[in-house]
C-alpha cells in the first residue's frame, strides 16, 4: 500500500513536470551540457534550455566569474554554429576571452542599449527568433510581470535566455527556471609550479524550478568543467580558513 | 559628393568614320555635304581640306574652286547623331552616366569614377587616347560642371583638367562661344566688342539681361555650377520609387498600413524581377495642410521580402503624424543591391548561422529601434594592444581573416579605462604583493607574468604596458599592468580587467 502511493506520487510529479515543459530526456539523446554532477539539481537531470536562467553577480569580479562560466555553457549551445545575442546597457565583456572557453566571439552579436527597457524589449525580441541559439542580457532590475512576458516568448520558441543581474538592488520572485550564483574561487597548483591555476568557481544554485538547489565547485580544465574533488575542497577550505 | 564631368568633342566626326568605313579615303582630301535651299553647303571636311581654308557651312561650289581634286560625299541624314549614340554606348565602360552632345560631343559624368583608373589625369588620357588610337580625332577635358568641360574641349588651350572649383578662373580668357550660345547673342556680343567672357563677367545681372536675354545668364549660371544642368543619358537611371495617391485623407493607423503594404508589394514586385532588393526605403507622407511626414527604414541585407520589410515599417507608423489627413504616400528605396539568391538547405543542422534569414530580420528589427551603430560584432586583429586587438565587422558576412589568438589568457571582463590602482611591490620585475583598489586591500597569493605588451610605435607614442595575471588570497582573478619600466619615481599601477 505505502509502496503503491509512493508510485503514485512520483507518476503525478512526472506528469506535472510533463505538463510544466520539462520533457524526461529521450533515450539517446542525454548528451547534458558538461556541467557534470550539477545538472542532476535540475528536473529530470537534465539542464533546461529554451528558459531563461538567472544569474546573480553583484560584484564585478563574480561577474567575470559568470561570463566564465557561461561561456561554458554557450559553448554547448553554439556547437552548431548558431550565434548569440549579447545585450547589455555598459558592456565590459572582452571578447577575446570567450575563446578560452570554445566560443567564438565572432558569432556574438553585441547589443548596445541606452536604457533597460530597451534591453527588455531587445532580449524579447531575440528570445522569440528561432534563430539564435541564446540570448544574454544584463539587466539590473526585473519585475515578474517582465520576467513573464520573457518566459512566455521562450516557449515558443526554445531559445535559451540568460539574465545576468549585476548589482542587482532587489531580488524578487520571477519565472526564471533558476537563480544561479557563481564566485570565484583561489585557483589549485601543482607543488612548486608558479603562476595561477585553471579557473575555478563556486557555483550556488540558489533556486531552481522543481529541482534542488544546491552548491558546487567546478573548474575550467581542457574545455570542459571538472567537479573539484570533495576532498580536496574541504582540504582547501580548510587551508582558506587557516591563512585567512 | 563632388560631381565631375567630362567633355568629348569629336572634332571630325563624320570624316573620321567614314576614312574608317571606307580606307581608301585615307590621305585623300574630301568633304560631306547636304543640299540646304537650292544650294549644297559644306557639313563636314577633313583634315587636309580644313588646312587648305574649307570650312563648315561654305557653299560646295567654292570648296571645290579652293582644292582642286576635291572628293564629294553627299551626307547620311541622322548619321551623326547615330554615331554619336554607338560612341556613347561604347564610354559606358567608363561612366555609366553618359549623355550625347549633339551634334559632336559627349557628355559623361564621371563623378568617382577616375579613382578606378589611377587618378583624373590617367582617366582622361586613357579616355582619349583609346579614341584617337581608334581613329577618331577627339579632344576631351575634365571640370566640375559639364559647361565649362564642354567650353575647355573646344576652346581651351592650357591644360584639360580643371581643379575643383576653379570653373571662372578657367573661362575667363575663353571667347564667348564657349558658353553654348545661340548665334545671334553671340553677334551681338561681337558688335559690341565683348571677344572675351572676361570682359561681360563683371557686369550686372539685370543689365545683361536686358541686353542679351535670359540665356546668357542660364549658360554662365550652368557653366559655374550656380545652376543645375540636367543631362539627356543615354541609359536613364530609373529610381525606385512608387507613390499612392489617396481618393480622401487617410488619417487612421489601418489606413496607413494597407498604404505602406500596398506600395511595398509594387516596389518589391519589381525588385524582385530585377534580382534586387533594398537597403535603405524612405515612406513619405504628404499630408493635406502640406507637410510632409517621413519614415525611414534599413535593413542589414539587401531583401525584397515583403513581410519583412512591413514589420519594419510597422514599428515607425505610430511615429507619423497624419494631422487632417495624408493624400499621397511615396516610398523610395535610394539604396539597392543585389539579392543573393537564397539556397535552401537540403540538410539543415540544428543549430543556426549568422547569415540565418530571421536572425539578419530580426538584427534589422533591433536595429531600426536602437540604431544599427549600436549592434556590434567582431573580428580578431592581429595587434598585440588590448584595446586594438578587435575590431568590429562591417557586415554579417565578414569572416575572421585570421584565427582568435589563444596563446595568453585574456580577461573576461575588460575596463573601458584601465583604472589606478596602489600596490607594494618587490624590485624590479616581481609581481606586486598586495594592491588597492576603491579602498580594498587584497593580498597577492598567485600572480603570472609579467607579460610585456609593447604600444605600436608607428601608431602612438607612450610607454609600454607590464602585465601580470594575479590572484588575491580570496581567489579573485585580475590584470594588472605597470605602466614603462620601473624607475626609483612612481611607477603607475593600473587594473585592467577581471579573470573568470
Amino acid at each position: 500500500m505505502h509502496q503503491n502511493r509512493n508510485d503514485i506520487i512520483s507518476r503525478l510529479q512526472k506528469d506535472i513536470l510533463l505538463w510544466q515543459g520539462f520533457s524526461p530526456p529521450v533515450a539517446g539523446k542525454a548528451k547534458g551540457i558538461g556541467l557534470g554532477p550539477l545538472e542532476a539539481a535540475f528536473p529530470n537531470g537534465v539542464f533546461p534550455t529554451g528558459s531563461i536562467h538567472e544569474m546573480l553577480c553583484p560584484a564585478p569580479e563574480q561577474a567575470a566569474a559568470t561570463a566564465g562560466l557561461m561561456a561554458g555553457i554557450l559553448a554547448t549551445l553554439m556547437q552548431q554554429g548558431g550565434a548569440c545575442l549579447w545585450i547589455s546597457t555598459s558592456r565590459k565583456l572582452f571578447p577575446p576571452a570567450l575563446i578560452t572557453f570554445n566560443v567564438q566571439p565572432h558569432q556574438v552579436i553585441f547589443i548596445d542599449v541606452q536604457q533597460e527597457k530597451d534591453a527588455l524589449w531587445a532580449m524579447e525580441e531575440g528570445l522569440k527568433c528561432e534563430g539564435v541559439a541564446a540570448v544574454i542580457a544584463e539587466i539590473r532590475e526585473i519585475s515578474f510581470a517582465q520576467s513573464r512576458r520573457l518566459q512566455l516568448a521562450v516557449e515558443s520558441s526554445k531559445v535559451t535566455g540568460f539574465l545576468l543581474r549585476n548589482d542587482p538592488r532587489k531580488l524578487g520572485t520571477t519565472t526564471c527556471v533558476a537563480r544561479w550564483q557563481v564566485s570565484p574561487l583561489p585557483s589549485q597548483l601543482e607543488d612548486g609550479l608558479p603562476g595561477v591555476g585553471f579557473p575555478r568557481w563556486q557555483v550556488d544554485l540558489l533556486r531552481v524550478r522543481n529541482g534542488t538547489p544546491g552548491s558546487w565547485q567546478l573548474e575550467w580544465i581542457d574545455d570542459s568543467f571538472v567537479p573539484v574533488a570533495q576532498e580536496e575542497a574541504e582540504i582547501m577550505s580548510e587551508n582558506n580558513r587557516m591563512t585567512g | 559628393m563632388n560631381k565631375r564631368f567630362i567633355s568629348l568633342w569629336f572634332r571630325h566626326l563624320l570624316t573620321d568614320w567614314l576614312t574608317l568605313r571606307r580606307p581608301e579615303l585615307k590621305g585623300v582630301p574630301f568633304i560631306i555635304t547636304t543640299p540646304v535651299q537650292n544650294r549644297v553647303v559644306v557639313t563636314a571636311t577633313n583634315l587636309l581640306v580644313e588646312a587648305q581654308g574649307v570650312t563648315v557651312g561654305m557653299p560646295a561650289a567654292d570648296a571645290k574652286a579652293i582644292v582642286p581634286d576635291l572628293v564629294v560625299i553627299d551626307e547620311i541624314p541622322g548619321q551623326a547623331a547615330k554615331l554619336i549614340k554607338a560612341l556613347g554606348e561604347w564610354c559606358i565602360r567608363y561612366s555609366p552616366l553618359v549623355a550625347a552632345d549633339l551634334p559632336d560631343g559627349l557628355i559623361l559624368d564621371v563623378s568617382g569614377c577616375a579613382h578606378l583608373w589611377g587618378g583624373e589625369r590617367a582617366y582622361l588620357k586613357e579616355i582619349v587616347t583609346r579614341l584617337i588610337s581608334k581613329g577618331y580625332d577627339v579632344r576631351g577635358a575634365m571640370a566640375d560642371t559639364a559647361g565649362t568641360a564642354w567650353a575647355i574641349a573646344r576652346f581651351g588651350k592650357i591644360k584639360p583638367i580643371i581643379g575643383p572649383g576653379m570653373q571662372t578662373d578657367a573661362l575667363l580668357t575663353l571667347p564667348p562661344a564657349a558658353l553654348r550660345l545661340e548665334p545671334a547673342i553671340l553677334e551681338r556680343l561681337q558688335k559690341l566688342g565683348f571677344y572675351t567672357i572676361k570682359s561681360f563677367m563683371g557686369i550686372g545681372r539685370s543689365v545683361l539681361r536686358r541686353r542679351f536675354g535670359q540665356e546668357l545668364l542660364l549658360r554662365i549660371d550652368q557653366a559655374l555650377g550656380n545652376e543645375n544642368e540636367p543631362l539627356q543619358l543615354l541609359h536613364p537611371v530609373e529610381p525606385y520609387t512608387e507613390r499612392l495617391p489617396c481618393l480622401e485623407p487617410i488619417r487612421t493607423a489601418t489606413a496607413i498600413e494597407i498604404a505602406i503594404k500596398t506600395l511595398l508589394e509594387n516596389l518589391c514586385r519589381r525588385l524582385q524581377s530585377e534580382g534586387m532588393g533594398m537597403r535603405t526605403a524612405i515612406l513619405k507622407g504628404y499630408r493635406v495642410d502640406g507637410r510632409i511626414i517621413q519614415a525611414a527604414i534599413g535593413t542589414s541585407k539587401a531583401t525584397h521580402h515583403t513581410g519583412h520589410l512591413f514589420k519594419l515599417f510597422e514599428l515607425k507608423i505610430a511615429t507619423l503624424a497624419p494631422g487632417l489627413g495624408i493624400e499621397l504616400f511615396t516610398l523610395e528605396a535610394p539604396k539597392v543591391e543585389e539579392v543573393e539568391p537564397e539556397q535552401e538547405a537540403l540538410w539543415s543542422p540544428e543549430g543556426c548561422s549568422l547569415e540565418d534569414s530571421s536572425l539578419t530580420e530580426l538584427l534589422d528589427k533591433l536595429a531600426n529601434k536602437i540604431g544599427a551603430g549600436n549592434i556590434h560584432r567582431y573580428l580578431p586583429q592581429e595587434r598585440y594592444w588590448p584595446e586594438q586587438s578587435i575590431k568590429p565587422a562591417l557586415s554579417v558576412k565578414d569572416k575572421p581573416a585570421t584565427t582568435w589568438r589563444t596563446g595568453r589568457p585574456r580577461p573576461s571582463l575588460l575596463l573601458n579605462r584601465p583604472e589606478k590602482i596602489e600596490v607594494t611591490f618587490r624590485l624590479p620585475d616581481y609581481p606586486p604583493m598586495l594592491f588597492i583598489y576603491k579602498g580594498e586591500v587584497h593580498h597577492i597569493n598567485k600572480a603570472d607574468g609579467p607579460e610585456r605588451i609593447e604600444r605600436e610605435w608607428w601608431a602612438d607614442q607612450g610607454l609600454h604596458r607590464d602585465y601580470y595575471m594575479i590572484e588575491d588570497n580570496e581567489g579573485r582573478r585580475y590584470w594588472l599592468f605597470r605602466l614603462g619600466h620601473y624607475t626609483d619615481v612612481e611607477s603607475a599601477w593600473y587594473l585592467h580587467g577581471y579573470f573568470a
